[in-house]
Order: C-alpha cells, then sequence, then structure tokens
C-alpha cells in the first residue's frame, strides 16, 4: 500500500506516494532526485546521510520518508546560495577537509547544525559534535580545521553584516 | 623545461567545489531506462556443500524477474577468477574460484545465488525467499594449526592448505652465534577490513545489437576490469567499456575483480536488461576483501654495542578461502622486513595458508606496514635487551649509503635516514619527553615514546620487475596530451583518482612542463573508451612516480613537436629555438616569441614543414626505471591508564620524505588519513570470526571500530625532501606511507609506556582488554616472584 508524503526540500514542495517502509534517504535520492545524500551503512553509523529536517541533524536512513510528512528538509544541495557556496563548503575547499567526498556532505550538514546550536565550538566540542560521522580518508585533521575556519568565517560575516569574502583560491 | 611554477605550489583541488555541493557522481548515483536490481544470495555458511537451491517461493515474490545460479552463469561466463604471481612466482595451489558457488561454498559470504527484480527492495525480499539447503563442512579457522595433517581442509577435495610455501633467502644456523643478545617475537596482524565509506557497486548495459557492454563501477583501476571482462564474457576489449567515476575511497580493495564484476554485467546479457548491483556495508565488511591476516615468527640478534647482526622471519598469511588476485603481493612483508637497516645476515620465508574466510588482498600498504611493524618491533626489543635508546640503536644502523642492494636485490634509490629521525625528534622534544617519562612513572603515570623509521618500495613499476608479478602486463603507466586549437589541453590517464587529487596535481605537472596556464588544463580518467589503449590504475603509491611521469613525457613529445613546427615558422634551425614558460624564440630574440597556443593552432594550419602530421597531441608510455624509495620518522607519544588499560594517544609526530613535492597540502592530506589508518589497526579494527561457526562476528559498523574523530590527536607533520634519482620529476609516493609508520609508532609507545610492568610486546589491536589482562598478568606474575622470594 502506498501512503502520500509531502515534504518540503530545501525549499520546493514535493508530493509522493511511497511505500510505508521506503526510508528518508533513499526517497531523497530515488524518488526526489537528489543523490548528494550518500548511504555508507546499514546501522546507522557512518553519517554519510546526515540531512537537516527542520533544522536538526537527522540520519536520514534512520527515519522513513513517510515520517518526514509536513517537515522541511536541508540536504547538501540547498547549502549553496544563488551560486555561492555555503561558508561550511567553502571551508571543506580551502583547508582540503575532503579526499574521496563520499562522507562530505554528511558532515557539512552535521556542522552547519552544530554551528547553528554553537556558532563557536572548541575543538572538544567539534569532535563531540561530530563524532556520528566517520571519515575514511582524511584522518579529520583537516575536518576539524573547516569547521573552525567556517565558525570564524560565519561569524565574521555576521559582524560584518554580511559581506563575504571569498578566500584566496592559491596560496 | 620550463620554470618550475605550479609544480609544489599550494593549489586547491578543482574537484571539491562538486563535490562539496552533492555533485560528485557516485556508482549509486548513475541509474539507466529499465534498470533491474540484483541482490546476492550468499552462504551463511564459512564451509559447507550446496545440496540443492529452491527459487520456487522467491520466483513468486512481487517483481522478480529472473533468478540466476551457477548453471545459467556457466553459460556466460568462462574460466576461473585470476590470481597473479606476485610475489609469490610458484604456489603449490591455487583453488580454482568461478564468481558463484557451485556444489561447494568456502567462505561465509560465497555468491550463491543472484534475483533480479523491478526495485531496490523487492531484491532484498525475494533474496530472502530463496532456500539452499547446506550440508555444513569442518570449516579452517585457525591459522596456527591449519596445516597440522588432521586439521580440515577448506575446499574438500584439496590435499592440504598450503597456498604455497616459499623461502627467499634460506636459514644459516650459524649466523645468530654471531649475535650477543638475541630476540624472538611472534607478532600478530590481525585481519582488517578496508571499508572505504562508499562501499562497491557495479551498473551494466548490454546491447544486444551492438553485442557490447557497458559498465560503471566503483574501481581502482578500470582498464584491468575491462582486461578481466574482456576474457570471461568472451567480448573483445573494443566493446566493453569501463567506467570508474567518482569512487568514495578504495584503499585496495578496490583493485582486484570480484564475483560481483562478473555476476552483474553476465545478468544484464542474461536478462536484456540493465543491471545494478550496490553493496551494502555488511556485505562489505563480508565480502569485500580484507587486507594483513598474519602472523610472523621473528627473531632478531645484535651485538651489545647495538650492531644489527642477524633477522629471521617466517610469515603465515592468511590467504582466505581462494588465492586475491594480488593476495601474494602481501608477501612483500618479507622483502621489506630489513627496514631502514644494514643487517648482516637476513633469511626470510613466507607460507601462504588457505582458510574459510573471505580472501585477503592489499589493503592500503599492502605487507609494508607489516614490515615495518615487525622491523621496528625488533630493533626495540634489541634497544630493550641491550638497554640502548631506541633512537640510538636506529641511528646506529641506519642505511647512509646510496643507491643501497638490500639482501633480496632491491635498490633503494636515494635517503637521509637520520635527517628525517632528527627533524622529528626535535618536533616531538624527545629528550624533554624522556625526562618527563620518567617524572610521571615517579607518579604512578605511565608515558611512552615510540618510534618507526619507516621506508617504502612504492611506484609500482619497471617493467622488469611487474610484468612477471602480474602473469604478463608491466606496470608502466600511459598518459595521452591533446593540444586544441586555441592552445587549451586535456589530458588522459591510466590512473584513477578517488581522493588523491590528480584533477588538481597532474595538470600542475603539465602546467610547468608545458607552460600552458593550470586553468587551461583538464584532466579526464575512469573510462577505458578514453586516452590510451590501457591504463594501469591507482595503488601502490604508483599514480605520481609512474603516471604523472608520463604525463610529463606525453608533454615533453608536445614541446618537442611544437619546436620543430616553431623553427619551421621562424626559419631557424631548430637547435637554436628556446622554450621558456610556454613560449619559443630564436636564440637572442626573445621579444619575437609565440606561445605554445599559437603553434597549437598552426599546427591546425596549412605549411606544416614537409612530412609533418597535422595536430599537436602525443602518447606516452612511461616505464620507470626503478621502483622509488620514500622513507620518513613517526613519533607517538601516549599515555596508558595501568588501571583500565586505556590508551590517550597524546601526540602524533610525522616527518616523511616523498622526495619532490608537487601539491604540498595534498600530500600532507594523504599522510593524515595513511596515520588515521594505521593508528586504527593499533588500538581499534579487527575483522573478528567466530573460531567454531567460521561466522563473522564483526559484520557491521557497531563491531568493527572505524574510529571517529574522537581518536586522534592533531598530527604534527613536516617533512626533508631527499629528490627520487629514479625519475626525472624526482618525485615519491606517499598514498600508504602514514599506514605504512603508523602502527609501529604506536604500539612502540605503549610497550615502553608499559616497559614498568615488564611487558615486551603488545599486539593489536592495543584494546583496553588486551592490555588491561597483559598488565594484571604481570603484575600477578611480580606478585608471584615476590611471594616466592619470601
Ligand atoms: S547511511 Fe550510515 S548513518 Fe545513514
Ligand atoms: S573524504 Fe573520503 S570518507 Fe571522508
Amino acid at each position: 500500500m502506498k501512503h502520500k508524503v509531502a515534504t518540503t526540500v530545501n525549499g520546493r514542495r514535493h508530493e509522493h506516494e511511497v511505500e510505508a517502509r521506503l526510508l528518508l534517504v533513499h526517497y531523497l535520492r530515488d524518488v526526489v532526485g537528489l543523490t548528494g545524500t550518500h548511504v555508507g551503512c546499514d546501522t546507522s553509523q557512518c553519517g554519510a546521510c546526515t540531512i537537516l529536517v527542520d533544522g536538526n541533524a537527522v540520519k536520514s536512513c534512520t527515519m522513513f520518508a513517510v515520517q518526514a510528512e509536513g517537515k522541511s528538509l536541508t540536504t547538501i544541495e540547498g547549502m549553496a546560495k544563488d551560486g555561492e557556496l555555503h561558508p561550511l563548503q567553502q571551508a571543506f575547499w580551502d583547508e582540503h577537509g575532503l579526499q574521496c567526498g563520499y562522507c562530505t556532505p554528511g558532515f557539512i550538514m552535521a556542522a552547519s547544525y552544530l554551528l547553528s546550536q554553537n556558532p563557536n565550538p572548541t575543538e572538544d566540542e567539534i569532535r563531540k559534535g561530530l563524532e556520528g560521522n566517520l571519515c575514511r580518508c582524511t584522518g579529520y585533521v583537516n575536518i576539524i580545521k573547516s569547521v573552525q575556519s567556517a565558525a570564524k568565517a560565519m561569524n565574521g560575516s555576521k559582524a560584518k553584516a554580511g559581506e563575504h569574502s571569498a578566500a584566496a583560491r592559491r596560496s | 623545461m620550463a620554470i618550475t611554477t605550479m609544480i609544489g605550489a599550494k593549489i586547491h583541488r578543482r574537484e571539491d567545489p562538486r563535490l562539496v555541493s552533492g555533485e560528485g557522481r557516485y556508482i549509486d548515483d548513475f541509474t539507466r531506462p529499465g534498470t533491474l536490481f540484483l541482490s546476492v544470495v550468499r552462504s551463511p555458511h564459512a564451509h559447507a556443500r550446496i545440496k540443492s537451491i529452491d527459487i520456487t517461493a522467491a520466483t513468486k515474490a512481487p517483481g522478480v524477474v529472473a533468478i540466476y545460479t551457477h548453471k545459467d552463469f556457466a553459460k556466460v561466463i568462462a574460466g576461473t577468477m585470476p590470481a597473479a604471481p606476485a610475489f609469490v612466482a610458484e604456489k603449490k595451489q591455487i583453488p580454482p574460484r568461478f564468481p558463484i558457488a557451485d556444489k561447494e561454498v568456502a567462505y561465509q559470504g560465497e555468491p550463491v545465488a543472484v534475483v533480479l527484480t523491478e526495485t531496490k527492495y523487492q531484491s532484498t525480499d525475494a533474496a530472502n525467499l530463496i532456500e539452499v539447503d547446506y550440508e555444513p563442512l569442518p570449516a579452517v579457522m585457525d591459522l596456527e594449526h591449519a596445516l597440522d595433517a588432521n586439521a580440515p581442509k577448506a575446499h574438500s577435495n584439496a590435499p592440504d592448505n598450503v597456498g604455497w610455501d616459499l623461502t627467499y633467502i634460506p636459514e644459516d644456523a650459524n649466523v645468530m652465534k654471531e649475535a650477543d643478545v638475541v630476540v624472538k617475537q611472534r607478532i600478530l596482524q590481525q585481519r582488517l577490513a578496508p571499508t572505504p565509506m562508499e562501499p562497491r557497486g557495479v551498473l551494466a548495459e548490454y546491447s544486444r545489437p551492438d553485442a557490447s557492454m557497458t559498465i560503471w563501477m566503483s574501481s581502482q583501476n578500470p582498464h584491468f576490469i575491462r582486461l578481466f571482462l574482456a576474457g570471461a564474457l568472451g567480448i573483445p576489449e573494443t566493446r566493453i567499456r569501463v567506467i570508474s567515476p567518482d569512487v568514495g575511497g578504495g584503499f585496495g580493495s578496490k583493485i582486484s575483480p570480484y564475483s560481483e564484476d562478473y555476476l552483474v554485467p553476465a545478468a544484464a546479457k542474461l536478462s536484456g536488461r540493465p543491471v545494478k548491483w550496490i553493496e551494502t556495508r555488511t556485505e562489505s565488511i563480508q565480502t569485500t576483501t580484507h587486507g594483513r591476516g598474519q602472523y610472523f615468527d621473528v627473531e632478531a640478534g645484535a651485538k651489545k654495542d647495538g650492531t644489527l647482526v642477524a633477522l629471521k622471519v617466517t610469515q603465515y598469511l592468511d590467504i582466505g578461502a581462494y588465492v586475491g588476485t594480488f593476495g601474494a603481493f602481501q608477501a612483500c612483508a618479507c622483502l621489506l622486513s630489513t627496514g631502514a637497516y644494514n643487517w648482516k645476515h637476513v633469511s626470510a620465508r613466507t607460507v601462504g595458508i588457505l582458510t574459510n574466510r573471505v580472501p585477503t588482498d592489499p589493503y592500503r600498504g599492502a605487507g609494508r606496514p607489516e614490515a615495518t611493524h615487525l622491523c621496528e618491533r625488533m630493533i626495540d626489543l634489541l634497544a630493550e635487551a641491550i638497554q640502548m635508546d631506541p633512537a640510538a640503536i636506529r641511528r646506529k644502523n641506519f642505511i647512509t649509503e646510496f643507491p643501497h642492494t638490500s639482501h633480496f636485490g632491491l635498490v633503494y634509490d636515494s635517503g637521509e635516514y637520520e635527517k628525517a629521525m632528527d627533524k622529528a625528534m626535535e618536533i616531538a622534544g624527545y629528550e624533554k619527553l624522556r625526562r618527563e617519562q620518567e617524572e610521571a612513572r615517579k607518579k604512578g603515570r605511565y608515558l611512552g615514546i615510540g618510534i618507526s623509521s619507516w621506508i617504502e618500495i612504492c611506484g609500482f613499476g619497471p617493467s622488469a620487475g611487474t610484468a612477471p608479478a602480474t602473469g604478463g602486463i608491466a606496470l608502466v603507466e600511459s598518459a595521452q596530451v591533446r593540444v586544441f586549437p586555441t592552445g587549451s589541453v586535456t589530458v588522459y590517464v591510466g590512473t584513477h583518482s578517488h581522493g588523491q587529487g590528480h584533477d588538481t596535481t597532474f595538470p600542475q605537472i603539465v602546467a610547468d612542463t608545458l607552460g600552458v596556464p593550470y586553468d587551461m588544463i583538464e584532466l579526464r580518467h575512469g573510462d577505458t573508451a578514453e586516452g590510451p589503449a590501457f591504463g594501469y590504475g591507482t595503488y601502490g603509491s604508483r599514480s605520481l612516480a609512474v603516471g604523472g611521469m608520463a604525463v610529463h613525457k606525453a608533454s615533453k613529445k608536445i614541446v618537442d613537436k611544437a619546436r620543430k613546427l616553431a623553427a619551421h615558422i621562424f626559419e631557424a634551425a631548430e637547435e637554436d629555438v628556446e622554450f621558456d614558460q610556454g613560449h619559443f624564440y630564436v636564440k637572442g630574440s626573445p621579444d619575437k616569441r609565440k606561445a605554445l597556443g599559437e603553434i597549437a593552432f598552426a599546427s591546425f594550419g596549412a605549411g606544416l614543414p614537409e612530412g609533418m602530421e597535422h595536430g599537436l597531441e602525443a602518447v606516452a608510455y612511461y616505464d620507470p626505471s626503478n621502483f622509488v624509495w620514500p622513507f620518513g620518522t613517526h613519533i607517538a607519544v601516549v599515555e596508558v591508564d595501568a588501571e583500565t588499560g586505556a590508551v590517550d594517544l597524546q601526540r602524533y609526530i610525522a616527518v616523511d620524505d616523498c622526495g619532490n613535492v608537487i601539491n604540498p597540502m595534498i600530500v600532507d592530506g594523504q599522510i593524515h588519513g595513511g596515520i588515521a589508518q594505521g593508528i586504527a589497526q593499533a588500538l581499534f579494527e579487527e575483522v573478528v570470526y567466530d573460531d567454531d561457526t567460521g561466522q563473522m562476528k564483526t559484520g557491521t559498523l557497531t563491531d568493527y571500530m572505524i574510529p571517529t574523530m574522537n581518536e586522534f590527536p592533531l598530527f604534527e607533520l613536516d617533512r626533508t625532501v631527499t629528490p627520487s634519482p629514479t625519475n626525472e620529476l624526482g618525485v615519491k609516493g606517499i598514498g600508504e606511507a602514514g599506514t605504512i609508520a603508523s602502527s609501529a609508532a604506536v604500539i612502540n609507545a605503549i610497550c615502553d609506556a608499559l616497559s614498568p610492568f615488564g611487558i615486551k610486546h603488545v599486539d593489536m589491536p592495543a584494546s583496553p582488554d588486551r592490555l588491561w589482562n597483559q598488565i594484571k598478568a604481570s603484575r600477578g606474575a611480580s606478585h608471584n616472584g615476590k611471594e616466592a622470594r619470601k
């Protein structure tokens, strides 16, 4: 039996009929067609599927699509605005916070939730805040730096009323 | 050659904007119209006879289009899966391996049947309805006793469990007598699951009218896969196209062909529909090849003054149920076991043992982490035995003359081992750490400092050395450089980037060689329909030292042709034409110059010199003259809680030397990731099977302990630069270095911390449980000792 589900994904409304057992991550990838949210495990350990559900970080493999009825979802595809990378995306680029990039969307979404709760996290708070995400490539060193640098940029840009300073591409 | 500007620069990766935006395209992001989903029914037993397979119920399940078993695949797949000689030319036995089991299964997870359905979820539902009747057989799970006469056999029709038994250098019983002290140690290398964050996956589409096959898969070397599939499927290479798009990590586990790489295309051919299979994480841990899985019996002797005398190594390697395609590669642990040191005598033997576990194959470092680990452990054990500082014994025995020919005939190209160690000790503040350690011990706190001076053979490799190892295909590398009429450049390479940043670093090389702006150069890889006829892939830290050189060589061919054309345009002799930073001019008149782009445009026009072909493009195959030999020293600082056995890794210092550096940011990133994987082996990860049933007990990420962000300090990195004399760029590899060095540094630090307890050796993973038991046992022992003296 199919169930109606209506969601807002990255600001756009979607209505579909889905199986009750369809996982939210598969709904996003296979039904809505946004493949930036990844699947890295089957036991909710890796965090590659992390998205925001009404502003809260959620591993989208732990929810059914029908449970997202009426909710506002943000995926990695919704982070850049007007062709400009989100400061977290920019920071991961600047600080070499990714290698294969498979874990990256999940990290960026989890980090965006962390910074929304705690705009100035210490190194330790970053570690605690992102311990639900696994990366096999980076040893996490540059991911920590990326989040620190994004926090700085976001606080700075708030202070400067949204003025955006693009980091130099070469140094 | 143009003046270096881009080589050595910290250029941010051009692939990143796409990847941070969710626009990477990994295997599961591809689909074709009418795609069927494939699920694999796998053996739940480590070893069993298949009595019957009943598909009646599954056939009626919703969405089922086809169910195939061995008899169906036998019609479209020929031969058996390959097992390369690697470092063991002669094997005692190679159990024939077909991609799907027929009458007998030999490891948990071996494919038995596949089901094809209209939707993803239906395929799992239907797979659960297939009834396989098994007769369980005794399984070989105990490596130590697998060669006993009464041991069960991994394959019921096999004579025994010996895959190979090869002595590289025989033992001379007399040589140990030259030593003042001899230490003996058994060293375990637990099985590891490579666990790239993206599991494997295959999508295949067969065109009946064209008799052609297109395959998308997550692979480190699509050309080799095409070669293997051409043979197995009976389709010429011209009609097989393998595309390996963005790949979410490989670490060696996406080199060899897997069962599904054959079954999915074959199912597409049988069903006439595109077929897709995506590995679950549980399947990945269970059936993707494992790394390590060995133990070593090692004996080492030294003089009282620290001079190394003799090393004797025997490797026992758990092959698994079948010989992995490059499974025997890990025997190179024997060949590298002497490490960075001069040893007077060496002997080495490798024994490969068949068991009922998933096959082992290369995993980041592959044989070289094992070599470093055993060598660096033995050096510390010797230092302890003669009461010498671990740094001092290393310093005394480092190889200092290069090129250096090892006991095994390998030629180390260059190195300055002491310099790297000194730098690491300086950053660590070694002397101060030793003082802190002493103070801490007085207060009952156990600090430990561990040194690991590593070397590595990489950059596979010269044709003479590698063609015999693969069974014929030399691991050279290819590149094609095409210059378009307006001077923009596309470069096609046979390597495959899956995190290593080639899209950025290879154009850096081309920019310097051609003097063309970096932004005008594109790199393409991962599609066998493009570029040279064959590419060799990315593994063994070879991409830069071999692939980067192929790119460089092809670029130089471009310059050579362009120079001829420029001379013609200038009406000058070729030898009078200079090339500097992308411009040609006649000696003495640098103001009348022409950019390479202008020459490119001219190469498509009229009035070329007599006999010159149009266009400006070149293909190059680069065959290195030797392997390359990076090195370095890592230092770990730990504190062990003697009450709980918990290890606090406080600092980690790495000074590495990979010759000239193309992009320091990317090199550091590779080292970070490598260190993390070696620490993960030292402290956390282990694939555990139940010894009786052969069932895997660590089949999910809940039980298989991939470290999180909480487990590592921020690594402190520095480097020395000793250019490689092997290639013109002076480069060596760095992809595996961190992993090769780090397990030994951490374990040496733990052993150092626990030396007050008389603990000399700790096996991996050094879990709190393992350490607590060792500490407890040693406390018990010393307590009993006191009792005895009373
Ligand atoms: S896919 Fe791993 S946590 Fe969701
Ligand atoms: S960048 Fe590859 S898993 Fe994180």
